[in-house]
């Protein structure tokens, strides 16, 4: 299918609009979705749009995807395309794989880095040790001091691991 | 404290005391909080609504920074108090619809207060008059640990702060100025400026927040992004921003008195005249011709009028202001006597 604005590229966003109570459905290329975006985004918030954002991945969502269903709150996935808000702090975790590039897309990154709350201050310190090495790393691979860098690489995975260790842990306390 | 007592009282950031103060008129930072695994307030029952408020209360009672806040109530404040607090910049629109387990937390000075039960659990913010980000963070961020010693956040590792919205996720930080800009409206700078920030992530609104538009010059402009960069850094690239913006109004303001000096003072005592002489005026009519009254006051044409009444004519002409002056319901078209009278009398 050609996007409708366009008719030059293949159409991967589908966006349904109600204008006077009338249904239509747009089929747009990824360009101009975005150009559409942001023409909607003078009108409606940005929240508004999320709902039709949320298809941007450009894959059709499999069945399973569309059942999914938060064990926390019983808000499923299809709640959240119509409304775009989540039902609880535990949804991110059941919907993850489809928040993922939503999250990319709106911020341009997927990982905090910042403040965190008391009972997450010891992890947040390993994720931020990790990020100054990244930095080190990168830079001991432009000098070109390779013993360096492979030092850093194993403490970089260290660190990964430990994270890794604390995510987990969190998840099960998530239950 | 009353809500009344209020009503005569100037808000601390309305004060022009700040840093820039003749261009920004306040810095509000506020930071978005849940509660672990509780549902997000629209998607949560009435018990678990009742539930976040008790524990909320019992945070704000326990904080030091919160000693002489008072905690209102939704569902106990008449339809005009509500339109009073909004008005006064202290919740948004939003936070009137379905008022029933939803509270306002309000610090006499006006410098801190909190929504319960909004979108997210907890929607706390800090003002501060002019340009000041700074100390609106650092605020906020003793606020938000003194809330947490009581309250378990909802929160990752991997995505930050975890709010109803995905547009807030991360430091559920939104930093925003209001900001008042003749000279880049009249110089018919203002879309490029505007187009410039939508392309940095930055978000232009109008005097109530989202979804208003924007009049008399003033607009709201806050950073979109939440996540992936730490509170400080987000801070840090605002400040720069918004420094080009108050740079750029500062530059045009001067051009505009060296080129069209007579034009803007015949436009500004224009508005002075007409606020002064006016029997009937409406709210809009009001804060188009008070941009003016603002700009000129800043500008030195009008040495007679101080910044203080000028604030007041902004804040006390609101509808709901003007009704709790008055201590009675006022239709629109008796509103706009009063708002003509109130004016002359400051004017005087
Ligand atoms: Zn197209
Ligand atoms: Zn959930």
């Amino acid at each position: 299918m050609l996007c409708d604005i366009c008719g030059k590229n293949e159409a991967t966003v589908h966006l349904t609009e109600i204008i006077n109570n009338e249904v239509t459905k747009l089929h747009l290329c990824e360009e101009c979705a975005k150009d559409k975006a942001s023409e909607m985004e003078e009108h409606f918030g940005l929240a508004e749009l999320l709902a039709g954002l949320a298809d941007f991945g450009g894959k059709l969502e499999s069945d399973e995807m569309t059942k999914l269903k938060c064990p926390n709150c019983g808000f499923t996935y299809m709640d959240f395309k119509k409304i775009g808000r989540l039902g609880c702090s535990e949804c991110y975790t059941a919907f993850k794989k489809n928040l993922a590039p939503l999250l990319k897309r709106i911020h341009g990154a997927d990982q905090h880095y910042g403040k965190a709350p008391i009972k997450a201050q010891k992890a947040a310190k390993v994720r931020d040790d990790a990020q100054a090495l990244r930095a080190s790393l990168q830079k001991a691979i432009e000098l070109e001091e390779f013993e360096e860098a492979a030092k850093l690489r194993d403490q970089i995975k260290e660190l990964e691991k430990k994270l890794e260790n604390k995510r987990n842990k969190e998840g099960n306390q998530a239950g | 404290m009353k809500l009344s007592e209020l009503l005569n009282r100037t808000s601390e950031w309305l004060k022009s005391t700040g840093p820039n103060a003749d261009i920004v008129i306040s810095t509000r930072i506020r930071l978005a909080r849940n509660l672990d695994k509780v549902p997000f307030t629209n998607w949560a029952n009435k018990k678990q609504k009742e539930q976040i408020l008790v524990q909320v209360k019992e945070a704000v009672d326990k904080s030091v920074l919160l000693k002489e806040a008072e905690f209102f109530k939704m569902a106990e404040l008449s339809e005009l108090d509500r339109q009073f607090l909004i008005e006064r910049h202290l919740m948004s629109p939003e936070h009137t619809y379905e008022p029933e387990h939803k509270a306002l937390v309000v610090e006499p000075r006006e410098i801190i207060s909190i929504m319960v039960n909004e979108e997210d659990h907890i929607r706390m913010q800090t003002v501060q008059s002019g340009f000041n980000l700074r100390d609106a963070w650092s605020l906020i961020d003793k606020l938000d640990t003194e809330l947490n010693q009581a309250l378990n956040y909802a929160y990752s590792v991997k995505l930050g702060y975890l709010t109803a919205c995905p547009t807030n996720v991360g430091t559920g930080m939104r930093a925003s100025l209001m900001l008042h800009l003749p000279a880049l409206v009249l110089t018919k700078q203002i879309n490029k400026v505007f187009h410039a920030l939508a392309k940095l992530g930055i978000a232009v609104r109008g005097l109530y927040g989202e979804g208003t538009e924007a009049i008399g010059n003033f607009f709201q402009i806050s950073n979109q992004v939440t996540l992936g960069r730490p509170e400080e850094d987000i801070i840090g690239n605002f400040e720069r921003i918004m420094n080009q913006v108050i740079t750029r109004e500062a530059q045009a303001r001067r051009f505009l008195i060296m080129k069209d000096r007579d034009e803007l003072k015949d436009k500004i005592l224009r508005a002075y005249g007409t606020l002064k002489n006016a029997r009937i005026i409406t709210s809009n009519e009001t804060i188009n011709l008070m941009s003016n009254i603002r700009f000129g006051v800043h500008m030195d044409l009008l040495p007679d009028i101080s910044i203080k009444t000028v604030n007041e004519i902004f804040i006390m002409t609101q509808p709901a202001h003007l009704q709790k002056l008055e201590n009675k319901m006022l239709t629109a078209d008796q509103r706009d006597m009063k708002r003509a009278d109130l004016i002359r009398e400051k004017l005087k």
